[in-house]
């Protein structure tokens, strides 16, 4: 399986990118941005992926800080 | 009295730790794909940017083979001391409460700061009094503490206008619940000489280690 882990830092947790990348695009003129937030990518193929989860919470997230989301990703590409 | 410096690949403070180490005990190389700590009393985990960093500060260090024995050894009630990197990767290991965020300016920040010792419940401040203010260097871009601590577990504080990082309540250092495990950010071990280190306050923790490492 193909998958995708997206990682982003929990709510109310200090975000100095999103905060940073929020700043920076009304400066470059894009106006009504909010709430940004930075995360991490993770992709994968894996052969069990009953065990997506326990790699999340002990390795690809750190779940003090951080919430993961895990999606299938559909045929992985040759 | 041997006191045990860890060397992962990416560690750059290891060489300071061990001068440091040095004064107060026999310091003893181990490298991170050894579980063998070598008999030592006591470890250190030193600064610098372990495994690149990857992923997380710290969260690949953490499951090296000497992290294995480390955490075992933790668990015994051996002492272990972690600096910067190396408290990054105790918190990542489970055996520090808490995690480290980038600092609020996500900057690479390199200054002097003045701590305040809050407990001397550990044998790491053994040697200070509860208020003693230590003056020691940070170098960080990581260091913004997060996490939730009982506060008999937080060890050393930000003085007031010290805390550049945004760390939460100026958590600078805390322990463990039982005191053998420590974690802080700033760099005792560049403060072991007054001519280099600004101050000579950080042998202060290593005199405390050792003298609870030979008990």
């Amino acid at each position: 399986m193909r998958a995708r882990v997206l990682i982003r830092p929990k709510a109310g947790i200090l975000d100095p990118q999103g905060v940073a990348v929020e700043r920076a695009l009304p400066a470059l003129g894009f106006a009504g941005v909010a709430n940004v937030h930075v995360g991490r990518l993770v992709e994968l193929d894996v052969e069990d992926e009953a065990q997506l989860d326990d790699m999340c919470r002990k390795l690809l997230a750190n779940p003090l800080i951080e919430d993961y989301e895990i999606q299938a990703v559909e045929a992985a590409s040759a | 009295m041997k006191l045990g410096v860890i060397t992962f690949p990416g560690t750059c403070d290891d060489a300071d730790a061990r001068i440091a180490v040095s004064k107060v005990a026999e310091a003893v190389p181990l490298w991170h794909g050894d579980s063998d700590l070598k008999g030592v009393d006591g470890v250190v985990v030193p600064g610098g940017f372990s495994y690149g960093d990857y992923l997380r500060a710290g969260a690949i260090a953490r499951f090296s083979p000497v992290m294995e024995s480390v955490i075992r050894f933790a668990g015994e009630g051996g002492p272990v001391l972690g600096i910067c990197n190396g408290f990054q990767i105790l918190c990542e290991a489970g055996l520090l409460p808490g995690a480290l965020l980038p600092n609020k300016e996500l900057r690479f920040v390199f200054k002097q700061v003045e701590l305040e010792v809050v407990t001397t419940a550990t044998p790491f401040t053994s040697t200070c009094a509860v208020g003693d203010r230590l003056s020691i260097p940070a170098k960080h871009m990581t260091g913004c503490f997060f996490g939730e601590v009982p506060e008999e577990q937080v060890v050393l504080r930000y003085a007031e206008g010290e805390n550049f990082n945004g760390s939460q309540d100026d958590i600078a250092g805390v322990m463990n619940a039982q005191g053998n495990v420590m974690g802080l950010m700033p760099h005792p071990e560049h403060a072991v000489e007054t001519l280099v280190g600004g101050s000579a306050d950080g042998l202060k923790l290593f005199e405390g280690m050792a003298r609870v490492a030979v008990a």
